[in-house]
């Protein structure tokens, strides 16, 4: 059995061979047997064995072989598989719902194999919050009630857990519900209750199984865009498991593809879809678009032209000449975008008399479409055909980070498309592309 | 842990992922032996090879070998029932305990009979119209007027049938043997429900207390306290806790698994579990084996008065002595009344509480 090539464990080596500060979530080669006398399938003898083979003999059932990953602060890590890849066990080995047989999982300092049963309570209180896929909402108490749960266990007073929880319910939209039971809502805001009830207790980590599976698509994706923004906001290291491979891409920073309880893969959502590492992968992600991948980021290049606000007009036009082009990108003190100015703007903002760019509203085209470095393809494409120049590119704090000429973007897609599904070629190329980050 | 989560790893989806080829081993047990009607053939076949035998070579009545030879003390051997010898053992020890810790038994009457004379004093000293006005108010706020009317009726009956003395007593008798029954059964019904090992020595104790006729625990209960309260009352509880101690133990394992997986996730403490989510969500269940175990001291009342508790089990009990049908069916009609009341009311006070936990 070719162990060794399809269960990759850079995930978990990269922190510890740099001797960097270790990644926040460390699990290293985690196995779960189940069924009697579980130790016994990890000896020497049954290493080369099939699973298939170890079930027939010995009864025992392998959840999980040799899974090794690691998360860093703030990270959404999403692990994807089909149903019985073993990806529902693993997150629960996290916080040891499930007892893993074997290996070490590490979250934030702490060893949680090695822990007593007070320190998991205890950790489970503070440190990590779960949302489910079926909520496991208890259906005697009320939304507030539901949500507070896991500041009644840790002995918060009712005053103080009900004030925290009406802000997260806020949050999550569930203003007005607080004492509706959870048969009253539905499967939607009964998961809503879910999150709330993970975000209430204010924890580092947010473990999510499946947590929108069970929603119909509108819904689904509507709570999928919702997770983004109080990301956004909250910055949480989050461990997402899901069988729906648009889900994993859309949330995902990186994923971990799983089969058969090993890791077929690790890699950003580009890593996966461009460069499969193996078969499996490979025909998963094989009708997945590539222009809902590629983002902005992928192919942006540095500005060419830009101009200070308090820039001449006159000046501006010669900065045009020199370098033969007819668009550029205004900035302020700071570097941040107030406008796309044109050639023939700049000329008749400098015939006007005018002192400073900023001045002038024409040279400050708020019309001109901007990306962001997220913007995928599938947005960029029409909007690139619709001008004639570069396109800027934004980020959240509005400063000019780049720009996107649309030839790259055709280049990008040429090359994307024409990936050979080598497998080998791709995990070395991901594997040196990883040492370069790190 | 097979049942916390529904992706576990199936030892049939995720085999018959990897190679849809089904080999031997992973066949159901039932396709590799013998084909049923063959298995049936067979046992029909040696039981009249077996009786064909015997009939030939001894006799068709045969008697069961129950006698062992015994050494007597002169030497010589006696033939001896083994059935007389357990029974006479069984009879020596239960003297001995009488005999022996005839003090501890005198305590336990002794409490018993306190408790059952306090809590009929107390009942007793209720004026009649306040019993009215509480059984009419409590069946009017858990149920609906119907049975608020039908509750003041069966009250008028009892009292007009001249029952009401003895229907105290009754209730009584019914009410302290309930409570006991819920102290014993809670307990043991949690822990029959945490530990299956618990569960599996506990279910043949119930089916025998369920089983066992009273009387065969009616007489060492006399032996060890005698005529009155005591007997009557373990009577009673050893026959009617067991729905209270089954149910107990079930509702608490219906809890969902993923609601006590996600209230575990949030670092809930066994107690916290066992108190905020698992007692409150099998209320319902719970309480349907109290009603079932009230019904059961109900239908104990009259063999309870065979060992001295008076009440209406007593006025049924003279009547048939007396080869009165009247008065029998009047106290047996009370009882019916007494017990259809209790039932309707406490099924009330669980379908409220059902009601709040249902869809879902």
């Amino acid at each position: 059995m070719a162990n060794e090539s399809l269960a990759p464990t850079r995930g978990a080596v990269p922190g510890a061979s740099n001797g960097a500060q270790s990644p926040f979530i460390s699990v290293d080669s985690v196995w779960k047997v189940f069924g009697k006398n579980p130790e016994r399938v990890l000896e020497p003898l049954y290493a080369e064995m099939d699973k298939s083979f170890i079930q027939s003999e010995l009864g025992n059932v392998i959840g999980l072989q040799d899974v090794s990953f690691s998360v860093e602060q703030g990270e959404t890590f999403v692990i994807m598989g089909l149903s019985g890849s073993g990806k529902s066990t693993m997150v629960r080995c996290l916080i040891r719902l499930i007892e893993p047989t074997a290996g070490s999982i590490v979250i934030d300092g702490d060893d949680i194999t090695a822990m007593s049963d007070k320190d998991l309570i205890e950790f489970r209180r503070s440190k990590i919050a779960m949302v489910f896929q079926h909520y496991g909402l208890m259906p005697h108490r009320s939304v507030i009630d539901n949500a507070s749960w896991g500041l009644e266990v840790q002995g918060v007073d009712q005053a103080t857990r009900y004030e925290r929880t009406r802000e997260i319910l806020d949050l999550v939209g569930l203003t007005g519900w607080e004492d509706a039971y959870p048969r009253q809502l539905s499967g939607g805001m009964q998961q809503r209750v879910g999150l709330a009830r993970a975000l209430a207790v204010d924890t580092g980590v947010l473990l999510m199984d499946e947590p929108f599976s069970g929603l119909d698509p509108l819904i689904r994706r509507q709570m999928q865009d919702e997770l983004v923004r109080l990301q956004d906001e909250l910055h949480k290291t989050i461990v997402f498991i899901t069988h729906d491979l648009n889900e994993a891409l859309k949330l995902g920073d990186r994923i971990a593809i799983m089969h058969d309880g090993k890791v077929a893969q690790i890699g950003s959502p580009e890593d996966i879809v461009l460069r499969p590492e193996d078969s499996y992968v490979g025909d998963f992600t094989q009708d997945v678009r590539i222009e809902s991948i590629l983002t902005a980021r992928k192919v942006m290049v540095p500005p060419m032209v830009t101009f200070p606000g308090h820039l001449n007009p006159r000046a501006a036009l010669d900065a045009f000449g020199r370098a033969n082009r007819f668009l550029g990108w205004v900035v302020d003190e700071v570097g941040r975008y107030i406008g796309a100015l044109s050639h023939s703007a700049a000329e008749r903002a400098s015939r006007s008399g005018a002192a400073r760019l900023d001045q002038v509203q024409e040279c400050l085209d708020q019309e001109y479409p901007v990306l962001t470095p997220a913007t995928n393809f599938d947005e960029i494409i029409p909007v690139a055909m619709g001008v004639d120049h570069a396109l800027p590119v934004v980020d959240d704090d509005r400063l000019l980070v780049g720009e996107v000429h649309r030839t790259d973007v055709a280049e990008a897609l040429a090359i994307a498309s024409a990936s050979s599904p080598d497998y080998e070629a791709n995990a070395a190329e991901n594997a040196a592309q990883d040492t370069d980050k790190s | 842990m097979a049942t916390i989560t529904s992706d576990q790893p199936d030892p049939q989806t995720s085999s018959s992922q990897t190679d849809t080829e089904i080999t031997p081993q992973q066949q159901p047990i039932y396709r590799r032996s013998l084909p049923v009607i063959y298995r049936w053939a067979i046992a029909l076949a040696t039981t009249l090879v077996v009786l064909l035998i015997c009939v030939i070579v001894w006799e068709p009545n045969m008697d069961f070998p129950s006698e062992v030879s015994q050494q007597q003390d002169d030497g010589s051997t006696k033939q001896v029932e083994i059935g007389r010898l357990i029974a006479s053992e069984i009879k020596t020890a239960t003297t001995w305990l009488v005999r022996n810790w005839g003090g501890m038994f005198d305590g336990i009457d002794y409490l018993i009979t306190y408790a059952m004379v306090w809590i009929e004093d107390g009942l007793r000293w209720i004026p009649w119209p306040a019993t009215f006005v509480a059984v009419g108010a409590l069946s009017l706020i858990l149920g609906t007027w119907r049975l608020s009317l039908f509750s003041l009726v069966s009250l008028v009956f009892i009292g007009v049938m001249n029952r009401w003395d003895s229907a105290v007593e009754t209730i009584a008798i019914i009410l302290f043997s309930v409570s006991v029954s819920i102290l014993i059964a809670l307990p043991l019904g949690i822990i029959g429900a945490k530990s299956n090992r618990f569960d599996a020595f506990m279910r043949p104790v119930l089916d025998g207390m369920q089983t066992m006729p009273s009387y065969v625990y009616l007489v060492p209960g006399i032996l060890f306290f005698g005529l009155g309260y005591t007997p009557a009352v373990i009577a009673t509880v050893i026959y009617a806790v067991p729905p209270a101690i089954r149910l107990t133990n079930l509702g608490i394992r219906q809890v969902s698994a993923e609601t006590v997986e996600a209230a575990r996730s949030f670092g809930t403490s066994p107690a916290q579990l066992l108190t905020k989510v698992q007692m409150p969500m099998a209320m319902p269940t719970i309480m349907a084996g109290i009603n079932q175990t009230t019904m059961l001291a109900l239908s104990m009342v009259v063999i309870a008065s065979l060992v001295g508790a008076s009440g209406l089990g007593e006025d049924v009990f003279r009547a048939l002595q007396q080869q009165d049908p009247g008065n029998s069916v009047i106290a047996g009609m009370s009882i019916v009344l007494i017990a259809i009341v209790i039932d309707r009311l406490t099924q009330a006070a669980a379908r409220r509480r059902q009601e709040i936990l249902s869809d879902n």
